[in-house]
């Protein structure tokens, strides 16, 4: 390896660099109760919330478990659960 | 080449202006706004093609240029005094994503209490950015210095900030003769700027990219490799400039009646005028009196200095900043890299021009005979002295009316 002059590297890197690891919580989204409405995927922090098939699903490889979506969600439909090993 | 009576922060301003700036932004603060209402006047005119940026504040006039200079753009800012400390945060990043561009850092005490008078404390307190900074002595120096200032910044061994640092109102407020140079020999002495890495839609990159402790201080050690590659290449740009101007301002530091000198000064920035004229009073009275002045203060250059001094029996650092809690930093960057040689002077650090207190030759003159006092009662080790201090003014302790 050989660090590039000013840390200077090719653009979306950080795709290659999955920081779920840092969660000690998970949110767990229940299909049933979700609206559809959008607030979660609007305050992730980490774009880590996604539309796919008119569901939302969470990617878990960039979720860091800071809870904003299930504080936010108006239907009450994510509860965060704790990780463990 | 054409030679004008200018006041210094015109100068500046001609010699931003014949590098080619593309991008320039700034937040004005006295004594700095002379050089940037300059400039913003040449862009508004049309006489400079340059994107002349206002913003609210230093740390977005930082920001915008380390942008800029990221696209590959050549970029300028000026500041003085907290405005520069504003930038601090913008600066250490700018240098570790390896930036080049100048700053002209006009130096002004720093509040509080607060003052518009001259020392040397806000670019002193950014000595450890990783900034280049070379200080100069006069007008024409800081002209030539920014045209020199703008090539160092961007050789790509290097690619680091470079800030000129000059005094305020001393330097950027009065009148000197400077020449200037032709738009053509600038332009064939300063290539214009090609960065392997720049911005580009087509070829996205990500500059500072995250780094953890296994590389981490490897990213620093590069920025201490340039900063030690720079010494010779800074000389050698300075003289290249040197045969076209036939104005020679030194390298790393420049030297003064030294060769004889059995004590020596050292200062930076203007008050070294002040010096060479006592050192040629005192040298008729037969004193044998030397000035270094130190124009590259970082990197540091110990090796020069060494040259210059070795042999002497004291050395005199003026300094007009203080390390709370400690000494002057020329003083303590000299004294460490002379610990351990066992020829080496007896340093005396004087605190001289803080605050814009006055520094002549009869306060000058004092000081040699000060230094020439210490060095024949055999002391080895002196606690900085405050010139001009005046303790009846102090209060008695904390609970004093």
């Amino acid at each position: 390896m050989e660090i590039a002059v000013g840390a200077v590297v090719r653009g979306g890197t950080s795709l290659e660099y999955k920081t779920g690891g840092w969660r000690d919580q998970r949110p767990v989204l229940d299909m049933e109760e979700c609206k559809v409405c959008g607030i979660c995927e609007s305050v992730c922090p980490d774009s880590a919330v996604h539309v796919l098939n008119e569901e939302y699903v969470i990617d878990y490889d960039f979720c860091k478990g800071c809870g904003l979506c299930a504080y936010e969600c108006p239907a009450g439909a994510i509860d965060m659960i704790k990780e463990e090993k | 080449m054409s030679v004008k009576v200018l006041e210094g922060s015109e100068a500046v301003a001609l010699a931003v202006k014949a590098c080619r700036p593309q991008v320039i932004s700034a937040y004005p603060i006295s004594p700095q706004t002379h050089i940037v209402e300059s400039l913003a006047k040449m862009a508004a005119d049309g006489d400079l093609d340059s994107q002349y940026v206002r913003v609210e504040s230093e740390f977005s006039a930082a920001s915008v240029i380390s942008g800029a200079s990221a696209t590959g753009s050549r970029a300028y800012t000026a500041s003085s005094s907290q405005g520069l400390l504003l930038m601090t945060e913008v600066l250490y990043a700018s240098v570790g994503m390896r930036l080049p561009f100048v700053i002209t850092g006009v130096n002004r005490q720093i509040s509080a209490p607060i003052s518009i008078q001259v020392d040397h404390q806000d670019t002193i307190s950014l000595r450890d950015t990783g900034v280049i900074q070379i200080y100069v002595e006069s007008s024409q120096e800081a002209y030539d210095t920014h045209i020199a200032a703008f090539k160092i910044a961007q050789d790509p061994q290097i690619l680091l900030p470079v800030m000129v640092c000059m005094e305020g109102w001393i330097l950027t407020h009065s009148y000197e003769q400077v020449s200037l140079m032709e738009q053509g020999d600038v332009d064939r002495f300063l290539p214009a700027f090609r960065p392997a890495n720049y911005l580009n839609p087509s070829d996205p990159k990500s500059w500072g990219s995250y780094a953890e402790e296994n590389v981490l201080m490897e990213f620093k050690y590069a920025i201490q490799n340039a900063m030690e590659y720079g010494k010779n290449r800074i000389k050698e740009i300075f003289s290249e400039l040197a045969q076209i101007t036939r104005r020679d301002h030194g390298g790393l530091i420049e030297v003064y009646r030294t060769k004889d000198a059995e004590m020596v000064l050292l200062a930076m920035g203007s008050v070294a005028g002040t010096a060479k004229e006592a050192v040629d009073q005192l040298r008729m009275q037969g004193k044998k009196v030397g000035l270094v002045k130190i124009r590259c203060y970082r990197p540091f250059p110990h090796e020069d200095i060494w040259e210059a001094i070795k042999g002497t029996r004291v050395v005199g650092v003026m300094e007009a900043d203080f390390s709370m809690g400690s000494e002057g930093a020329v003083g303590m960057d000299l004294k460490a890299k002379l610990c351990g040689r066992p020829d080496a002077p007896l340093v005396l650090d004087f605190i001289a021009g803080l605050g814009g207190r006055e520094v002549n030759t009869e306060i000058i003159a004092e000081l040699v005979d000060k230094m020439e006092k210490a060095s024949n009662s055999g002391v080895r080790v002196m606690e900085p002295q405050w010139v001009g201090l005046d303790p009846s003014i102090l209060s008695q302790g904390p609970n004093h009316e």
